[in-house]
């Protein structure tokens, strides 16, 4: 298949154009009014990749000023924004975009289709997304508005209003946060409506929903959540502008307004926020860990209903966000209980996962390396989420390093190792080209020691008392020993990522010659070219069962015999 | 793929139209936002710390429920005429779905013009006016919207560029207008039944 330029031969004229003066024009230009969903796909994950680096150069100064006691290396007023950057940054510039931008590229090829439902809603959602970022970036000029007041917005991700309100937080700097988030709020909305709609109706034949990959799967979960949870959202930012802008009194204590309502709506969208990162990164394991085990995925159905358990439960657990705010003795009861019951589907897919890897041939290269640290620091990530969710052990922990330790096993230890993953895993793909094995690995190793020295070592931190989003601490507090053992765990995890971009580039002229299949794997898209050509495939797919590329290869021994 | 060995499924490969489930897609995360103004609504019914109260000012507004719950009915019967060709009976009865429309937004500009010279009620005032102009405002933008797209579609069909080929497309269409009608019964509940 691999000779395979054009879907007749000689039914086009291949012949490549002649070169013109302006040829990176022509090149930019394609790149800029492209609504090719492979295209669109790379844009998302080059982006994100970028404020990746940005955010974890955020990351690094916050750790560098934590290093020592009684430091003064930035302002406060600085450090105040750095986390709120970093924060805002990881979540809506690095986590959406990236994992968006695999299911773009991913899931019209896994399903045979030809481009996504939408394609020109597709290249608008980007670019908002992309100036969503941008202009929440250009808070640093243009933050001070005429009193040169503010800068980049520091009320953390969360801005919680009356905090964020227009006494307590003058300039434009929350309002570059709100505005921002709202543009790339919709181009999030577009996307998923777009994705939804590729998943119900371009699917080829035979795909049946319960034929599609275990990652289409998941970012249809994941898309539907979005469509409930990204939206109220931008609502509560709207109504946050509307008191700023136009002097309501939705989040004013003042006028009658409530100072906790805020909090509901942000963790209402917040928390199922993080089940939209997760799930897809779920998606990414339960297609890289079979293929380099050597076996179909144990408990398929059992996949697919834990998923969608997963997003239901994660719906009514906001509020274990907000113990401390004193809720009636109901409330938390609930709320501890619906956070628990998340731990069940959870449990059912890391016993899928260890049970697809059990009795298998596993190859270690990268992409299940990093797979299965996942494995385990997910599990952990999972039991100190248990730990958090019993209030009155939330009510000690609250806003210490205990937290930060907690959710950062998840944002990084699951998500960030199984992007990582996907990367190493579809870059062949993309590119056409293998990424560096050995470099592959110093970036795991390092990543994974630098990974388990900062975060590891948080939880310890957090159990001493040390809050979160302070500024700096007295050298008397017992601290000071640990706090430079995190930061130079996570300058270890920085070299570990700078590795890795320079793996991306080096690979991408030096690479190995990849072919159309380097992994021996079992979903479409590696039944075509690598690169995919623009499209995709030369003749509709028709598929059998779960893995067609098994079928295809094993015609002896088709899967479709034993799926009922 | 050709070499695949042909499984015993052999049938037709019917899919829904992408154009419907994106609409739906919309319409679920639009409900999403109207449900989290439709709550700060409720949770701040009878909170305000000065007047003027809904009781004092609000007038229940039938007349203008009647005329934009009949245009769903109106566009329902503009698609079953498109779907048989007839552009004419189509065309008058998308120009009289516009009409009620417009009519119902009239109505919402007089209201709010007399709450606001007459009552004295802005959207600064208190936390009712906070919450009633966002609220009502979040719908009417929405019928705003809605009139546009209509009203396009209405000049394409004067124009004779829209035809049965088009009845999906427009279904599809109006849809997003039967879901502003229903946000506006759950809205007429909340504001103008339950707050007052």
């Amino acid at each position: 298949m691999a000779d395979q330029t054009v879907p007749i031969a000689g039914s086009f004229d291949i012949t490549p154009p002649r070169r013109s003066p302006s040829l990176l024009l022509e090149w930019l230009h394609g790149w800029v009014v492209t609504v090719d969903h492979k295209r669109l796909g790379i844009l998302y994950v080059v982006y994100g990749i970028f404020f990746l680096l940005v955010g974890g150069a955020e990351a690094m100064i916050i750790r560098a000023q934590l290093a020592f006691p009684d430091n003064h290396l930035i302002s406060p007023e600085m450090y105040n924004e750095m986390f709120t950057m970093h924060g805002t940054t990881m979540v809506f510039l690095v986590g959406m975009t990236i994992l968006f931008g695999f299911a773009n590229y991913l899931v019209p090829l896994m399903i045979g289709a030809r481009d996504m439902a939408f394609p020109r809603l597709n290249a608008f959602s980007f670019w908002l997304t992309a100036f969503g970022g941008l202009l929440l970036y250009y808070s640093f000029i243009g933050g001070f508005g005429l009193y040169g007041m503010g800068g980049a917005p520091a009320v953390g991700w969360w801005a919680y209003a009356p905090l964020s309100e227009k006494p307590f937080t003058v300039g434009h700097s929350t309002d570059y946060w709100a505005i921002s988030l709202i543009v790339a709020g919709f181009g999030t909305l577009g996307t998923a409506i777009n994705i939804v709609a590729t998943i119900i109706s371009l699917r080829c034949r035979g795909m049946t929903l319960l034929r599609m990959p275990l990652f289409v799967w998941l970012m249809l979960v994941v898309s539907g959540l979005t469509l409930i949870t990204i939206t109220p959202l931008t609502a509560a930012q709207v109504m946050l502008l509307i008191d700023r802008y136009l002097g309501g009194h939705f989040f004013d204590a003042q006028a009658g307004g409530s100072a906790t309502i805020w909090m509901h709506f942000f963790w209402i969208f917040g928390h199922p926020e993080v089940y939209v990162l997760v799930l897809p990164a779920f998606g990414i394991a339960s297609e890289i860990i079979p293929v380099f085990s050597r076996k179909a995925i144990f408990g398929y159905p059992a996949m697919v209903a834990a998923s969608v358990g997963i997003a239901f439960v994660s719906l009514g657990v906001w509020a274990h966000h907000m113990f401390t705010i004193g809720m009636t003795s109901v409330s938390n009861a609930f709320f501890v209980l619906s956070t628990m019951l998340v731990g069940i589907p959870t449990g059912i897919k890391i016993f899928n996962w260890v049970a697809t890897i059990w009795g298998g041939k596993i190859r270690f290269a990268t992409p299940m390396l990093f797979c299965v640290a996942f494995l385990f620091q997910f599990l952990i990530a999972g039991l100190t989420g248990i730990m958090l969710s019993v209030a009155p052990w939330d009510w000690q922990l609250h806003n210490s390093y205990f937290v930060i330790a907690h959710f950062h096993y998840v944002l990084v230890g699951a998500i960030v190792f199984n992007i990582f993953a996907a990367i190493y895993y579809w870059y062949p793909k993309v590119t056409g080209r293998m990424m560096s094995e050995t470099l592959g690995k110093w970036h795991f190793w390092l990543f994974l020691i630098g990974f388990h020295i900062t975060f590891d070592t948080m939880h310890f931190v957090g159990f001493l008392g040390m809050p979160r989003s302070i500024y700096t601490f007295e050298a008397d507090r017992g601290w000071n020993t640990l706090n430079l053992v995190i930061s130079i765990g996570g300058f270890i995890q920085a070299i570990a990522v700078l590795l890795f971009a320079w793996n991306l580039v080096h690979s991408y002229f030096r690479g190995k010659e990849a072919g159309n299949d380097p992994w021996d794997a079992w979903t479409l898209e590696w039944a075509i070219p690598s690169p995919p050509p623009v499209y995709n495939f030369a003749a509709d797919p028709e598929v059998h069962s779960r893995r067609p590329l098994w079928d295809l290869k094993h015609p002896e021994d088709p899967d479709w015999k034993y799926e009922a | 793929m050709s070499a695949i060995p042909v499984s015993p499924m052999e049938q037709p490969w019917p899919l829904p139209s992408r154009g419907r489930v994106g609409m739906l897609s919309l319409i679920i995360g639009e409900s999403a936002i109207f449900t989290i103004f439709v709550v700060a609504y409720v949770f701040y019914i009878g909170k305000s710390l000065s007047g003027p109260t809904p009781q004092q000012v609000l007038e229940v507004p039938i007349f203008n429920t009647i005329c934009l719950l009949s245009s769903s009915v109106t566009i329902w019967l503009a698609e079953r005429q498109i779907e048989r060709g007839k552009m004419k009976a189509f065309g008058a009865l998308w120009g009289l779905t516009i009409l009620l429309g417009l009519i119902f937004i009239g109505g919402t500009a007089l209201e709010w013009h007399k709450l606001i010279y007459v009552d004295g009620l802005t959207i600064r005032t208190n936390l009712f006016g906070t919450t009633f102009y966002s609220l009502v405002g979040l719908h009417a933008t929405h019928v705003v919207i809605g009139l546009i797209g209509l009203t396009l579609i209405l000049l394409f069909t004067l124009t004779g560029h829209v035809n049965e080929r088009h009845s999906e497309r427009i279904q599809v269409f109006a849809l997003y207008w039967h879901f502003v009608d229903a946000v506006w019964v759950v809205v007429f509940t909340v504001v103008y039944i339950i707050g007052r």
